[in-house]
């Protein structure tokens, strides 16, 4: 099952690969990961997205909770949430094309946010589903170049991730 | 004053109450080295290869409550390390190692005797540490101790970079470290406490399984009382030998692949199983389906909540300092008044009496040719059961294991986690400038003492006066053990041709060097090593031991704790399902 867990760790150089490095060493798997600081700069906030049962969820927790610098994981399945991820996607726009892609974008509420006389660049924000959805529904063949940030989770309503 | 970062260093160690260095010299530490010159509080131990070093600081760890210290060089230096890094985390003995690195504006350009220190050891230490400043340079050391012996201990890491050595700055050395990030659990939680005791008061077949945790923790009087007043029976496992004393009663021997039968049938046929301080590792339980097969609760105690749930699933976790937890279950059992229910448990002893009754670890005896087995026997009737003794890994291991029946914690000290050959003779040097008075004896192959061999020369150099048992039997013995049980008997290089003579190496190192070729010679030759004679110096032993003799019982990879290979002399045994047996009817 498809789990995000959320993490606050001491924002010291060494630490992100530290996380990362435990992912492979026990093999368990990343989807996606995000990372920044946050409002206080000495913390970094982590965001992964990965898959296994309840008992590897279990593990990987524990095994994050050992790590020195980790202060706090929680897994944000556990509760309501919300989820979001960036994606930015280059495409052809030329032609019949043009109109079409920026009726695709109003439709997601993405938005255009570079243009060339034969590309736009798309901003899109949303759910990892909502993103993928995109993607399948415009013509593959004009699609140039996409990077997306992975998922971004927060606990819905007073919930917070704090230390 | 301000002092440069390699003094720091030595005063940080000098702070710490640290007794011993170990250690090998290189361009990136000689400013540490030179500062270690100008002072006296404490001994550098210089080993022959980065390796025993790190062996040494462990096992003079394991056998006392210090923290061993290792002191490195860079590259070549730091990753000879590894080794015995790994070993101790598998093991969870906490370690400061001190590794140099290539000046900072150096490092990433691949300079000379350049190595990522911290990225190599990331997956085998506790933590590490980079230290950039040398305004943070004794602030880190006092947490890398803090870290190492805190919670469940591990080895830490600290990479300095030579130029940090060479800056000069005040020295200032912390009282005490706050890490907001990092807080060992200590107490249990009382209601779990109170579930588990509660349980192990309506247990019909209770079982005590006991492990390195509890040897790490100092738990040995709480196990003891606990497993005396409720007339229980009690398995330590190869990291716990010497927990419970193991010459007595109550005690079943080892459990595992070469567990004793008693101890694995009761292991698993109990109903209640209380976990103290021990993983359910694989060469403990085998599979756990199997394991699992019959059921029982299980009650996990464990500093270390990632141990607790992750190979088979505990019915009451406590996560705790164990000899805390073991204590307040004590006190609630006081309150409580309660005991098990006699007759319960008397019918659970005699069903175990008869297990122990076949005898599991009898051998054959040889009048010429020599049982490892009546190898260790005699060095246990020797040294009257009082002896540190370290090992390597294989056979030999085993064999100490099961026939050196030791009575306190710290006393066996061996590479359980990492199983690392040539770990016995360095263990063995450390554990004796740890101990100067006690007996040390390293019990070890041919083919182990051979990866650390050159560590004769160390024992000359700080006169650690080992006894080095060597059981010959000109094989790689596990290699060979396992080559006959599952590959058709073809040794395929497990054979040590081409050995040396080890008495002259014995010889050449300066030390005594005895030969021993025939049983009736055996006991003769350990009085005179360990005779008053020879007190003072090492004596190497190499026994010309029988080559076709087996560890038994075993479990192969698969198999449960109750379809163990056992020894000769077992094989007719009816092995009755438990369930099954008449007299236990009522228990089930």
């Amino acid at each position: 099952m498809r789990h995000i867990l959320s993490i606050l760790l001491e924002n010291e150089a060494g630490a992100l690969s530290r996380v990362v490095g435990l992912f492979s060493a026990r093999a368990y798997n990343i989807d996606s990961l995000t990372v920044s600081t946050t409002e206080d700069p000495t913390l970094s906030r982590m965001t992964i997205v990965t898959h296994g049962s309840d008992e590897v969820i279990e593990q990987i927790t524990k095994q994050l909770n050992k790590l020195i610098e980790v202060v706090k994981v929680i897994d944000l399945n556990e509760s309501e949430h919300i989820e979001r991820e960036l994606m930015l996607i280059k495409v052809r726009a030329v032609g019949k094309d043009r109109e079409e892609m920026k009726r695709m974008a109003d439709i997601f509420r993405g938005r255009i946010i570079d243009v060339t006389e034969k590309t736009y660049t798309i901003e899109l924000t949303g759910t990892s589903e909502k993103l993928g959805a995109f993607i399948e529904a415009v013509d593959r063949t004009v699609i140039l170049e996409t990077v997306r940030t992975g998922a971004s989770g927060i606990g819905r309503g007073e919930r917070v991730l704090k230390i | 004053m301000q002092i440069s970062g390699a003094e720091i260093v030595v005063r940080c160690l000098q702070e710490e109450g640290v007794e011993f260095v170990f250690g090998y010299p290189g361009g990136a530490v000689l400013e540490i080295y030179d500062a270690i010159f100008r002072q006296d509080k404490f001994k550098h131990v210089l080993v022959r290869h980065e390796q025993a070093a790190t062996h040494a600081a462990d096992a003079y760890s394991r056998s006392s409550d210090k923290v061993g210290v290792a002191l490195v060089t860079s590259g070549p230096g730091a990753t000879n390390a590894v080794t015995g890094i790994a070993t101790a985390y598998m093991d969870s003995v906490p370690m400061v190692v001190i590794s140099g690195q290539v000046p900072s504006p150096a490092i990433g350009l691949d300079a000379f005797q350049e190595v990522d220190m911290v990225g190599i050891t990331r997956p085998c230490v506790k933590h590490n540490f980079l230290v950039k400043d040398v305004s943070e340079l004794a602030a880190t050391i006092k947490k890398a101790f803090y870290i190492a012996k805190s919670g469940r201990p591990g080895p830490v890491v600290v990479d300095i970079p030579k130029d940090v050595t060479q800056q000069r700055a005040e020295f200032r050395y912390p009282d005490s470290v706050h890490i907001r990030s990092y807080v060992p659990a200590t107490r249990g939680h009382s209601g779990q406490i109170k579930k588990a005791v509660n349980l192990l008061l309506e247990a019909k077949r209770p079982f005590i399984y006991v492990g390195g945790g509890a040897v790490q923790g100092r738990a040995e009087a709480e196990v003891t009382e606990l497993v005396r007043s409720l007339n229980l029976p009690c398995t330590n496992t190869l990291m716990g030998l010497g927990a419970y004393p193991g010459s007595d009663r109550q005690f079943l021997g080892m459990p595992g692949m070469h567990g004793t039968y008693e101890a694995n049938m009761a292991m698993q046929y109990c109903d209640v199983l209380v976990a103290v301080g021990a993983r359910f590792d694989d060469r403990v339980i085998s599979v756990p389906s199997h394991f699992l097969s019959q059921p029982k609760k299980i009650i996990h105690i464990d500093v270390d909540p990632s141990s607790i749930s992750k190979r088979v699933k505990a019915d009451i976790p406590i996560v705790g300092d164990v000899k805390l937890v073991l204590r307040e279950m004590l006190e609630q059992l006081k309150q409580s008044g309660q005991k098990p229910e006699g007759a319960a448990l008397e019918a659970w002893w005699k069903r175990i009496e008869e297990w122990r009754g076949h005898d599991c670890l009898l051998y054959a005896p040889s009048d010429e040719l020599i049982k490892p087995q009546m190898v260790v026997q005699t060095l246990y009737d020797i040294t009257g059961g009082q002896a540190i003794v370290t090992s390597d890994v294989g056979q030999h291991q085993m064999w100490a294991a099961q026939y050196y029946k030791f009575d306190r914690p710290k006393q066996w000290l061996n590479s359980g986690g990492l199983g690392t050959m040539g770990f016995g003779l360095p263990a063995a040097i450390g554990a004796q400038l740890a101990n100067p008075h006690a007996q040390v004896a390293c019990i070890t192959g041919e083919g182990s003492i051979q990866m650390n061999i050159q560590e004769l020369s160390t024992a000359k150099q700080y006169h650690t006066p080992v006894k080095v048992l060597a059981l010959n039997n000109r094989y790689l013995g596990m290699v060979r053990q396992w080559q006959e049980f599952f590959y058709g008997t073809r040794y395929s290089e497990s054979y040590m041709d081409a050995l040396p003579d080890f008495v002259k190496i014995a010889e050449a190192y300066g030390h005594v060097g005895l030969k021993v070729e025939s049983p009736a010679d055996v006991e003769p030759a350990l009085r005179e090593a360990f005779s008053d004679k020879l007190k003072e110096r090492l004596v190497f032993l190499d026994f010309r031991t029988d080559q076709s003799e087996n560890v038994f019982p075993m479990i192969q990879n698969g198999k449960g704790l109750d379809q163990m290979d056992l020894p000769p002399h077992m094989r007719d045994i009816q092995q009755v399902p438990f369930e099954n047996n008449r007299d236990y009817g009522n228990m089930c």
